[in-house]
């Protein structure tokens, strides 16, 4: 292979390729917050809708129109306890939520005019200008006798730990990781969560009461569910999925190839982003928000050349069609209708992959035209999605949990197989979102306190 | 391309958007820039011996974002000489002499008083002099401005000195500060008034400042009633001009019609209500002189589409229609229908007809989708959703043929006087 796409004998991966001054912008907040004087204007855009659908599309159920009437008459904290008492990470699904898949989809004024209330950026203000004050508004019960143990100290686990403080219970939190928040912390795009807000959240979340951390410790290694049932009244497992699924190619170990959301995770704890190695030419395998988020940042750190390769067309990705011009305005391209074949590598790291063409076959099924092509690629990340480690919650447990296709099977009220445990979030079938995990830390908060309270 | 020169009791002007006698008309730079911008004339902001003037002196409603849907001053009259503003008065006629020129004037309410500075503004060549009877604050408490604009019998007793010591118009402006505008006007026509302007400020207080907890706008820790104006004060404006329009007592006077007028149309109804010309001052003060420029370019637009050459071909032309409640068709029948290929779903019109009215829009939900419908037989046509609906066209009022005549109060058989009389 020779020219622009011949296959580098050496990777270029460097740190440092951009200035300060470059990544201080690059990283800025990607939707800047609205002003005292915005606000109140995009809140009268709200149309109070009677019966409205943005509340039937919230996962939360936060009543929308009510705390944006509310932002409209300055009435910030009345604002701000609307969202916080539906939805504790409030201030997070502000900036993390696909709005433009749920509530400002269901929006009236998308379907009038294709313009929604800005829902997401409102939500922000409120609770933004709320935590300015620093008042923790929320009071707990008189306390119960009983012990509930979390584990997972992500959107699931610490939305279900505040609700069952706020009833009176010890609640305590177990994470594999050295810092609580869970994708909060480590798995959101640095430019949608700036200025340590994922901490300041959660130190909101834990002034309530009640909540005691145990980081460091994984469930498996330092813990075992039999023992957490053991020795606690009742268990919600919110573990996530830690796990990544494998591209199963030829050349999958080589140097360069990796999962996303660990680099992902490093960009977030980053010091100084300008320490940071990035490859001259990345490729992403992949179609969800992860694609993306690993492709812009990647990007914005200063690669040259970032596509996208994914199997099918922009309608089937999982990434929201705001998501997807979030890359292409950022500079990154989409390859659609393509699969990895083969990663190539020089001197035991990748130095670009193959890929054949796709085509949609009989009934939707993906089918390879056998045509190839081949992109040189410095690093490779793979974002084709997450997994439940299940191991560590059958291991060391006489009674087996149910976990079916890779999720915890749980009921209505977010019961497991096992008495006493419950479930909820990533670990479990559903939307995968961090507003879905939010509402599932609600609901199994409520049902371990029936559970406790028979 | 339409004519918009008027004739008003024979000042002439080439359109009839004048600037209103207030802060934007206090000086010669400020009206010279007013006429360069293309204000067909001006009212001089009100002359008298000079006062001294407060800070702060406005105060504003802003609604839904809209900055100024209501304003307020706590100003009085000129702060400056008599005899520099009329200089400046006759320097700015003698440049600008096809513009309408026309002097506010509040003296006390002495014969000799209003004798001595008639002459002197009749001095300048103004076209003509605007009685300030209106203004509600500061002046009222000196027994001047809407302290005579309230009593008919002063109102008639300094116009007619005015007509005795003056051959100019003489223009009444009226306080809306009263029960029933028609009768300071039918006091004006009895001193022989040319012509009425309406309506000067409402009084008001504005607002509250809840945290020094004293009215706005703010003097030093106080507050004090102000003269409230701009869009939200049109309705009352259009009402009270309605009032004189049909009144016959006040037939022959011209009205120059004042209060919240911001565009073309709001121009177009003034005069379809009756005025003769508008004067303005908010929008100027919201916007700058440049507004003149869509009012007088969108009145003659709408002129030519309805083929209206001249102002008198729609001048005065709703005022016939403006009836007393009793003259209303009891008869009529209107129901609301909604299209629900533009509906929305946000339901308002059945939450609010729910609350607040008929109960007549039900909220169903056909296959999971939400559907509103309207149920004909609670339906009593008042408009309420058509104007709570947030999409236009949406929801209409349609005439339903119910085969009845035209019936007024006085013979409808549901008249408790036509009851009786039948039991007779």
């Amino acid at each position: 292979m020779t020219g622009e796409n011949a296959l580098p004998a050496q990777p270029d991966i460097a740190a440092g390729r951009l200035s300060q001054a470059e990544y201080a912008h690059n990283f800025d907040d990607i939707k800047p917050p609205l002003t005292p004087q915005q606000a109140p204007i995009d809140a009268s855009r709200c149309y109070f809708c009677y019966d409205a659908p943005c509340i039937e599309a919230c996962p939360t159920g936060i009543d929308i129109p009510s705390f944006i009437r509310k932002i409209a008459s300055d009435n910030i904290r009345g604002a701000a306890m609307d969202i916080l008492g539906a939805n504790i990470f409030g201030g997070a699904c502000a900036r993390v939520c696909p709005v433009e898949e749920l509530c400002e989809e269901a929006c009236v004024r998308t379907a009038q005019e294709g313009k929604p209330v800005n829902i997401g950026l409102l939500q922000r203000y409120a609770t933004d200008r709320f935590f300015e004050r620093g008042e923790q508004p929320f009071e707990r019960a008189a306390p119960t006798d009983k012990r509930v143990a979390v584990v997972g100290a992500g959107p699931a686990g610490m939305s279900c730990a505040h609700g069952l403080a706020r009833l009176g219970h010890e609640i305590t939190v177990h994470d594999a990781r050295a810092k609580a928040g869970g994708l909060n912390e480590y798995g959101i795009a640095a430019y949608k969560v700036i200025d340590d807000f994922a901490q300041q959240e959660l130190d909101f979340i834990l002034a309530v009461g009640g909540i005691a951390l145990e980081l460091n410790r994984a469930l498996g290694a330092d813990l075992s569910l039999a023992g957490l049932r053991r020795d606690y009244d009742a268990v919600f497992l919110a573990t996530g999925q830690a796990g990544v699924k494998a591209l199963e190619i030829e050349g999958e170990t080589l140097e360069g190839v990796r999962p996303a959301i660990d680099y992902i995770a490093e960009l977030r704890q980053a010091e100084d982003l300008a320490t940071l190695p990035v490859g001259r030419k990345v490729v992403v395998i992949g179609g969800g928000n992860t694609a993306i988020d690993i492709a812009v940042q990647t990007k914005r750190l200063g690669a040259e050349d970032v596509t996208i390769c994914y199997r099918r067309g922009p309608e089937e990705m999982g990434a929201t069609w705001h998501e997807q011009e979030v890359a292409q305005t950022s500079g990154v391209g989409i390859k659609h209708w393509v699969r990895p074949v083969r990663l190539h590598g020089a001197n035991g790291h990748v130095s670009g992959i193959e890929l054949e063409y796709t085509e949609p076959g009989d009934g939707g099924r993906l089918t390879g035209t056998g045509d190839t092509t081949t992109l040189p690629a410095d690093t490779v990340f793979t974002a084709i999605g997450q997994i439940l480690i299940a191991d560590p919650l059958i291991d060391g447990s006489s009674e087996p949990l149910d976990i079916r296709e890779g999720r915890i099977v749980v009921d209505e009220a977010l019961q497991t197989s096992l008495p006493g445990v419950f479930a909820g979030g990533d670990c479990i079938a559903g939307l995968d979102l961090t507003v879905q995990a939010v509402e599932d830390g609600k609901t199994a908060a409520r049902s371990i306190h029936r559970y406790l309270t028979r | 391309m339409a004519d918009l020169r008027t004739d008003f009791v024979g000042i002439k002007s080439p359109n009839p958007f004048w600037l209103a006698s207030a802060p934007p008309t206090d000086k010669y730079y400020n009206v010279e820039r007013a006429f360069k911008a293309g204000w067909g004339g001006v009212v001089w902001k009100t002359v008298g011996e000079p006062i001294v003037n407060v800070t702060s002196r406005y105060g504003a409603v802003e609604h839904n974002g809209s900055r100024m849907a209501g304003f307020t001053n706590i100003e009085l009259i000129s702060d400056r000489p008599i005899d520099v503003n009329l200089r400046e008065v006759k320097q700015i006629k003698r440049e600008w002499p096809d513009r309408a020129l026309v002097v506010s004037l509040m003296v006390p309410c002495d014969e000799e008083s209003w004798k001595t500075i008639l002459a002197d503004v009749e001095d300048t060549g103004a076209d003509g002099i605007e009685l300030n009877f209106g203004c509600p604050h500061g002046m009222s408490e000196r027994g001047m401005g809407s302290a005579v604009g309230q009593v008919p019998d002063y109102v008639e007793m300094v116009t007619a000195w005015c007509k005795k010591h003056t051959r100019m118009p003489v223009i009444v402006k009226l306080t809306p500060n009263i029960t029933d505008i028609r009768y300071p006007a039918r006091a004006a026509r009895k001193g022989n008034a040319d012509a009425v302007s309406l309506i000067n400020t409402l009084a008001s207080v504005i607002g509250i400042d809840l945290d020094t907890m004293a009215p706005l706008p703010l003097v030093n820790g106080k507050g004090t009633h102000g003269g409230y104006c701009g869009p939200a004060v049109k309705p009352v404006a259009l009402r009270m001009v309605g009032d004189l329009a049909r009144d016959p007592e006040c037939r022959g006077m011209g009205i120059s019609g004042i209060g919240g007028i911001s565009t073309w149309r709001d121009a177009a109804e003034y005069l379809a209500i009756g005025a003769d010309n508008v004067q303005v001052c908010t929008a100027a003060m919201h916007r700058g002189f440049k507004i003149v420029e869509d009012m007088i370019d969108g009145l003659s637009n709408w002129m030519d589409g309805k083929g209206y050459r001249t102002l008198s071909d729609f001048q005065g032309a709703a005022v016939r229609n403006y009836v007393e409640w009793g003259e209303l068709d009891m008869n009529y029948e209107i129901v609301a229908r909604i299209d629900q290929e533009l509906c929305i779903k946000c339901g308002l019109c059945h939450v609010t007809c729910e609350d607040t009215s008929h109960q007549s829009i039900a909220a169903l939900r056909v296959g999971g989708e939400r559907r509103y419908e309207v149920i004909d037989e609670e339906c009593v046509g008042c408009n309420l959703c058509m104007y709570v609906c947030p999409v236009d066209g949406c929801i209409t009022m349609e005439p339903v043929d119910n085969g009845k005549p035209y019936v007024v109060w006085a013979d409808d058989p549901r008249n408790p006087a036509n009851r009786v009389q039948a039991a007779e």
